[in-house]
This record gives C-alpha cells, sequence and structure tokens, in this order.
C-alpha cells in the first residue's frame, strides 16, 4: 500500500473518528449519570440529517439548514427524555434496551411516512465541493476537511464545558457518582434533561455532518449507533476521555482496515477489539466511575 | 490448645487511603464462639469479607485448618466448609423456605450438572433441609414464599441456609439485628448448641447475646484489634472502655448494664 | 386435591394447544402452515433466549447469532452436497453450541450493561463474517433449492411434513426445558439470576453453571437456526442482523420473561400482529413501537403475567 493512500486513510479515519465522538459523548455522559442504555441515540443522528437536508432545501443553505436542524433535534432529545426516558431511569437494562429498540422501530417508521423509504440526498455546502492538495499529490475532499476542523472544535468546546465550567464539574461527578450529585442538592431532572438535551444535539449535528457524504436513509443511525456502543464500551461507560480516544481509535481501526485487511475481517475487526479490550480490561480502558 | 481451625494473619484491606482493616489477627479455634464487637465501621464485615473470599486482603494471608486460602476463590472456602450470613437479610427472596435450604443442601451433595430429576422431589435434598428448619423453629413454614416471612423470619432462613451446608466454621454478621426479643431468645439458644459441632465467629452489637454465648471477644476499632480474651478480661479491659465506649466510669456502667446497639460512641 | 387439579388442568391446556395445532395443516391453506411454522420456529428461538435470560438472568442481545450459525451450517453443508439429517442437524447444533461456548466465556467475564454490549458486538462479528463469505453469498447470502432428507424416501419437502417436524421439535423443547428448569441444575440457574454473590458463598461456582446454560441455550437457537433454513429455503446475513436479536428479546418480554409458554406467546404475538397489521398499513411499526414502550413501563410479566396477575407462581 503506498503511503498516500495511508495518509487519505488516516484522515478518513480520524474523520470517522470526530463523528463517532459527537455520538459517543452525549452517549456515554448519558450512561454514566443516569445509568441509561438508549439505543435511540442513533435516531437523533438520523433525525439530526433528515431535519437539515429538509432545512438546507427550504432555505438554500446548508449553514442555516444547520443552524435550524440543531436546536429541533435537541427538541426531539428533550422530549424523549421527559416522555420516556425519565420513566427508565429506576427500570433495569432490560427494559431500557427494549423501550429504545422500541423507539427505533417507531423512528425509522416516522420517518418513512414523513420523508418517504427512499433515500435523501443531501447537497454539499457551498465552497466546500472541491478537494485541496495536501501535500504534492495527495488531494483530500474539502468538505471532509471541515468535518475534521468543526469536529475538532466541538471536541475542544466540549472539554471546555466539561473540564472548566460548574455544570460541566456537576455532569463530570454525576458521571462519576450519582449519589454524589444528588448529596449536593443539585436539581438531578433538570441536570439529566440538560445532559439528555446535549447528547441528542451532538448525535443530531454528527448526523447532519455526515448527511453529505453518506446518504439520508431510514436506519442510518443504527450502523453508527453500534460503532459508539463499541466506543463507549472501549472507552469506559461514563467517561468523555475514554470515548475521544476510542473513537479515534475505533474510527482508524475500522478505515485503515478495510484497506488492509480482507473485507469480512476488516468489519470484524473492531469488534474483535472491544471483545479483546473487555478481556483484559472488563471496565474498558478509563474506567470513570470509582 | 489444638491448632487454629481458622487463622487469619496481618490481613490489611486498603479502600483508598484508609485501611478498612490494618494487620488483623484472629484466631478461631474448634468448638468455640468468638465474638468479634467494636464500633460501626469498625471493619468488621470487612474482615468476614476477607474471610469468605468476597474480598482480598491486599496483605496478610487467611488459613483454613492450616492451609493458605487467602487466595481461594469465594466458592471454593464455602466447599471447604466456611458459611457466612450477612448483615443485610440476604436470601433467595423468589423461592420458597424449603428451596432456599435445599440449594445450600445441594451445594454441597456434589456438581449440580443434573438435568433431568426434579429438584423438588428429591428426597435427599428435601430431609436435611427440613431438619436444618426445625432447628431454627421454620418447619411448618417450610412451603411459605421467603419473600412473605416476617424480618426475623427471613434472618432465621439465612441462618438455616448456612447450617445446611454442613460447615465447620460459621461467620454469623449480626444475626439479630432487627429480631424482636422473643426471636432473638430463641436463636441464641440455637447458637448456644451449635458450639459442638462448630466454630462461631459471631459479630454482635446486642452486648446480652454476645456476653452470653462468647467464649473469647475480640475488639475491632479502626481496622485495628484492641484487645482479646475472655469476656471477663475484655470487660475490665481499660483500652476498651476508652475506645469502645468512650470515657471511664460512665462505660463502665454501660458495659454492665449492656446496650442494645454498641453504636453510640464515634470516638 | 387442588394441587393434581391443576396439574391436570395444565397438561390438559397443553394437550389441547398442541392438538390445535396440529390441525393447522387440515385448513387447507398453505400460508397458515408456513406462517404457523414461522411462529414455532420464533417460539423455539426466543424459548432458547428465555432460558438465559429469564431464567438466567443473562441479558443477552445478540441471540440471533446462534440462529444465524445453524441456519450457515445448514446451508454451507447444503452446498457442498450434505443434506442428511443425521450429519446436518447435529452438525449445525453443535457448531452453535461450539459459538455459544466461545462467546459464553468471553462474556460472562462481564456483567450488566456491558455483557449486553459485549454479546451484540460478538453479533456483529459473527454477521459480517456471514456476509463476508463470497463462495456462500456474501451480502445476499444463498439459497437452498431443496430441503434436508432424512434417507429412505423421507424428505422435509413437503411443507406439511416440514411443520409436523417443527410442532415435534418445538413440543420435544418445551418438554425438555420444563425439566431442565425444574431440575437441580434449574434450581442453580434460578438461583444465580436471583442473587449470583450468594451462590457463590453457598458454595456454587456460578460461572460454570452460566455457561453451560448458555451453550445449551445457544444450541437450541441453532436447531431453530436449521428448521428456519428448511422453511425458508434461503439463508442471509439478514438473519443474524442485529435488529433480528431485538425482536427475539421482544418476543421473550411480550410473551412473559421467566415462564416456558410466554416466548412462545410472544412470537406469536409479534408475528401475527406483523401479518395482520401490515395488511391495514406498511406503517405498522408506527403503532408497535409504542406499544412496546407501554408493555415496558406498565405490563410487567408480559403476556402470561397478564393472564396470572396477583396469582403466586411458584
Amino acid at each position: 500500500m503506498n503511503a498516500s493512500l495511508l495518509i487519505v486513510q488516516t484522515l478518513n479515519g480520524v474523520q470517522l473518528g470526530m463523528m463517532l465522538f459527537l455520538m459517543s459523548a452525549g452517549l456515554t455522559l448519558v450512561f454514566g449519570i443516569m445509568n441509561l442504555i438508549n439505543l435511540a441515540h442513533g435516531s437523533l443522528y438520523m433525525l439530526g440529517a433528515y431535519f437539515a437536508a429538509t432545512f438546507q432545501k427550504m432555505t438554500g443553505s446548508f449553514l442555516l439548514g444547520v443552524a435550524l436542524a440543531l436546536p429541533a433535534v435537541v427538541l426531539v432529545g428533550i422530549l424523549i427524555e421527559v416522555a420516556v426516558l425519565r420513566r427508565l431511569y429506576d427500570h433495569d437494562h432490560l427494559d431500557q434496551v427494549l423501550a429504545t429498540f422500541a423507539m427505533i422501530l417507531f423512528f425509522n417508521e416516522l420517518v418513512s411516512i414523513l420523508w418517504g423509504p427512499q433515500a435523501y440526498f443531501m447537497a454539499l455546502p457551498e465552497g466546500l465541493g472541491g478537494t485541496v492538495e495536501l501535500l504534492p499529490g495527495i488531494r483530500y475532499p474539502a468538505y471532509r476537511l471541515a468535518i475534521l476542523a468543526a469536529g475538532g472544535v466541538v471536541a475542544l468546546g466540549l472539554w471546555y464545558f466539561i473540564m472548566r465550567t460548574r455544570v460541566g464539574m456537576l455532569i463530570r461527578a454525576g458521571a462519576a457518582n450519582r449519589e454524589m450529585v444528588g448529596a449536593l442538592g443539585v436539581n438531578i431532572r433538570l441536570l439529566f434533561t440538560l445532559v439528555f438535551g446535549l447528547g441528542a444535539g451532538l448525535a443530531g449535528f454528527a448526523g447532519m455532518m455526515a448527511g453529505p457524504i453518506l446518504s439520508v436513509e431510514i436506519g442510518m443511525g443504527e450502523s453508527i449507533l453500534i460503532l459508539t456502543l463499541v466506543v463507549i464500551i472501549i472507552g469506559g461507560i461514563g467517561s468523555v476521555r475514554g470515548a475521544f480516544v476510542a473513537a479515534i481509535l475505533i474510527g482508524i481501526t475500522d478505515t485503515v482496515g478495510r484497506v488492509m485487511l480482507p473485507p469480512a475481517l476488516a468489519s470484524m475487526s473492531i469488534y474483535i477489539l472491544m471483545a479483546a479490550v473487555l478481556f483484559w480490561r472488563p471496565q474498558g480502558l478509563f474506567p470513570a466511575a470509582t | 490448645m489444638a491448632d487454629a481451625l481458622l487463622s487469619v494473619k496481618g490481613a490489611t484491606k486498603w479502600f483508598g487511603a484508609l485501611a478498612a482493616t490494618d494487620g488483623v489477627d484472629l484466631d478461631l479455634y474448634p468448638g468455640e464462639i468468638h465474638a468479634l464487637i467494636g464500633p460501626n465501621g469498625a471493619g468488621k464485615t470487612t474482615l468476614i469479607h476477607q474471610i469468605t473470599g468476597e474480598l482480598t486482603p491486599d496483605e496478610g494471608t487467611v488459613r483454613f485448618r492450616g492451609r493458605d486460602i487467602t487466595r481461594l476463590p469465594v466458592h471454593r472456602r464455602a466447599m471447604l466448609g466456611l458459611a457466612r450470613t450477612y448483615q443485610v437479610t440476604n436470601i433467595f427472596e423468589g423461592f420458597s423456605v424449603i428451596e432456599n435450604v435445599s440449594l445450600a443442601v445441594q451445594a454441597r451433595s456434589g456438581h449440580s450438572f443434573r438435568f433431568w430429576r426434579r429438584a423438588a422431589t428429591i428426597r435427599e435434598l428435601y430431609e436435611p433441609a427440613m431438619a436444618v428448619l426445625a432447628l431454627v423453629g421454620l418447619a411448618d413454614w417450610s412451603d411459605r414464599p421467603a419473600a412473605s416471612l416476617s424480618h426475623g423470619d427471613q434472618r432465621k432462613v439465612a441462618i438455616a441456609m448456612a447450617l445446611a451446608m454442613n460447615p465447620e466454621v460459621l461467620l454469623l454478621d449480626e444475626p439479630l439485628a432487627g429480631m424482636g426479643p422473643r426471636s432473638a431468645r430463641d436463636l441464641i439458644d440455637v447458637l448456644n448448641g451449635l458450639r459442638e459441632n462448630h466454630a462461631l465467629l459471631l459479630v454482635e452489637h446486642d452486648m446480652d447475646a454476645v456476653f452470653s454465648l462468647a467464649d473469647r471477644i475480640s475488639v475491632l476499632v479502626y481496622g485495628r484489634i484492641i484487645a482479646s480474651g475472655r469476656p471477663e478480661a475484655i470487660r475490665e479491659d481499660s483500652a476498651v472502655m476508652e475506645a469502645y465506649l468512650g470515657e471511664g466510669e460512665e462505660a463502665v456502667g454501660a458495659l454492665e448494664t449492656v446496650p442494645a446497639k454498641g453504636t453510640t460512641c464515634s470516638v | 386435591m387442588k394441587g393434581d387439579f391443576r396439574f391436570g388442568k395444565r397438561h390438559g391446556a397443553f394437550l389441547f394447544t398442541a392438538l390445535l395445532l396440529a390441525a393447522i395443516p387440515f385448513m387447507g391453506e398453505p400460508f397458515y402452515v408456513r406462517l404457523a411454522s414461522r411462529i414455532l420456529i420464533y417460539g423455539l428461538c426466543a424459548l432458547s433466549l428465555d432460558l438465559i435470560l429469564g431464567y438466567g438472568g443473562m441479558v443477552s442481545l445478540g441471540h440471533a447469532a446462534f440462529l444465524g450459525v445453524g441456519a450457515y451450517t445448514t446451508g454451507i453443508l447444503f452446498h457442498n452436497g450434505v443434506q442428511s439429517v443425521w450429519i446436518v442437524w447435529p452438525a449445525a447444533v453443535g457448531m452453535s453450541g461450539a459459538a455459544a461456548l466461545v462467546i459464553g466465556a468471553i462474556s460472562l467475564r462481564t456483567a450488566g450493561v456491558y455483557f449486553i454490549m459485549i454479546t451484540l458486538a460478538f453479533a456483529q462479528m459473527i454477521f459480517y463474517f456471514c456476509a463476508g463469505l463470497e463462495a456462500y453469498g456474501g451480502d445476499d447470502g444463498m439459497a437452498m433449492w431443496s430441503r434436508n432428507t432424512f434417507g429412505g424416501g423421507l424428505d422435509l419437502d413437503s411443507p406439511v411434513r416440514l411443520y409436523y417436524i417443527i410442532l415435534g421439535a418445538l413440543v420435544v423443547a418445551f418438554y425438555l426445558s420444563r425439566r431442565l428448569v425444574d431440575s437441580r441444575f434449574g434450581r442453580v440457574i434460578r438461583g444465580i439470576r436471583e442473587n449470583e454473590g450468594r451462590m457463590r458463598s453457598i458454595g456454587y461456582p456460578t460461572f460454570q453453571y452460566k455457561l453451560v446454560c448458555f451453550v445449551i441455550s445457544g444450541a437450541a437457537a441453532g436447531f431453530a437456526g436449521v428448521l428456519l433454513a428448511n422453511l425458508n429455503g434461503y439463508i442471509s446475513p439478514a438473519l443474524i442482523h442485529w435488529t433480528r436479536s431485538g425482536e427475539i428479546l421482544v418476543m421473550v418480554i411480550l410473551g412473559g420473561m421467566g415462564t416456558l409458554i410466554g416466548p412462545i406467546l410472544g412470537a406469536a404475538c409479534l408475528l401475527l400482529a406483523e401479518e395482520i397489521l401490515s395488511g391495514f398499513t406498511q406503517h405498522w411499526m408506527i403503532f408497535l413501537g409504542p406499544l412496546l414502550i407501554l408493555v415496558v413501563l406498565f405490563g410487567r410479566g408480559g403476556l402470561v403475567g397478564l393472564a396470572t396477575r396477583g396469582r403466586y407462581r411458584g
């Protein structure tokens, strides 16, 4: 394999890693703080893509589309939390798996009714249709670079929010030790809703970014959901740092694996990685809870 | 004296920077009831966990009949003859009383990879279980769902389960907690009758029970054994007075009038 | 005697249901025979999941993997000229049991959420492995244009004959499960679900018991896969898709986990609902989703729980 292909694939891997990080940051916090398995996280990703595609068509602008779609996804996320998930915090994991699995069925069908069963196309944002020459002879799509940048910015922003603000500190404390936050006298309900809204926004944003390069279709949330679950398990439930490391790891393993390994083995590689990590570290790489 | 049945040497367990038990030595001889007392949080339950294998000590050893069992898994120790009860009632609430106890009988009657015969019809499981239930006075309740029993009776089920394992050593973690005076008296009689065939390590806050049952008492405070000896000696030990019960003269009175729960002081 | 009476009633109901099911082919509608066959096969698969889920307390989100291994073994042997029941069935059951042994030995080291996720991950691995079998159709899967044979001219090509085999298999599996659940092994498994720590402290090596239960369950699901391959005449990775594992889980919960009849009822309900509702609207899932959420939130015990509410079941 030549070097330029390796560089391009590594970039693709990092870019997939960014997507996975956006997905997993919210999910791992929800997992860690509310002890909730939310399989419907992928539906928010899908909805983000559909909303952005629709608003883009209406306004004719990608940026406007994203700007309108973002609050819409957050709103849906909050609605889900208030209507259903809030009732599931006290239930066992089995109930949570079932209820959120049912939500996937519901949202897939809803999208099929509202947008039709066929895939939806989302145009590349204005001015980012071309490629950029990174090194002599190595060209890379401008939009993918933009995703890398946007993902990086959001990741940094999230890092600042989680590590440097008071709310972020509460969230971190909650992910490591739920009871403690309750003991601090924080309005837990509000914190939960906030975290869930944040997670929904991040998942939706990932969907919006992915829209122009993947097809916007029913079920698009499921494949990334499973990758996301793998990421948070490898990273350690509740750990944002673990999610970041694992997301990049999985992104690169998956992408580079596809070039270097036979196809079947490549698709299996991340699951083998996960099984291996859990075999040696049953709590993931960065266990958040003490 | 004969060799100790159970011997703990230097058991140390760290929780973060806190030593829950700090170099604890403890021996248990055949036929004796050895009481372990101390204020809440002194490390009594942590010590029992290390003896049964639910926790592994960071330092020190646990020996059973001379054999080092420090790293043996929980179920292997149970099979060697170590049975315990828990501070909180810990039985199978979805099972009937007799099922709870037969499960313990079944554990010591060979492996359970037996898929055909109905467990409920097996005499070798049923009869020993009934015998133990009769001993703790629950024979008439054997078919009741365990969850429907009163708190005190559930604790008796837990003790029956431990007895059904036919252990040499019984570790009882506050067996009397939450029991009415009548049940407590009955249970004390039962425990008294066990010393012939068992060695008992008894963690208990009810000083009446401790001083009437124990052949030997060890006092655990902040993870260390501060005194160990015959009940009369412990009653007069000044270190115990001070550490366990606070001020001198008051404490003597307290030990004599015997507080129901030794949880009053936090030294 | 009240106990004897109930015992008799239960047997009567069982016999009645079996006879009713046996009468389905006499309706003379091939469509119903096929639908009933499908329901019974998924009933068997859900039953096998319930052994680990409802009785053993192991929440596996990867049960379709074993269905898939059974079906793929059948298909691959077919494409290599092996159709004899006497070879294919033990091989398929053995393969899925072996898969369950490996997956279980690793997964059962973890617990809780991690167990759910690692079983899902293993199922995905098998999904991609099967999708990568280019010689056997890759993503598209493979056709199996004639069914397994018993030899001596006795084959399964008649849908009615296949149906009776499936019904017989389910009845046998049901009976064996009953024995298993009531046996000493079953008691240990139920004890582990209730309180694994306590089981260890009374002397049970719980990991071994869970693993054996997991293998039995996987092998039984593999057998359901054999039957499904024979029924459909078609084997594709879609069988192993993770949503399939989700559906099997839904069947168990819908019918009532921790009971033997529940999973079969659940399979019947889900597949019948699909059949009936999809006749009215192609968007029937829009009703199923919220319905399931309601079942989870309010319908503890599923259909069986609904029927026996308030009565103590020993």
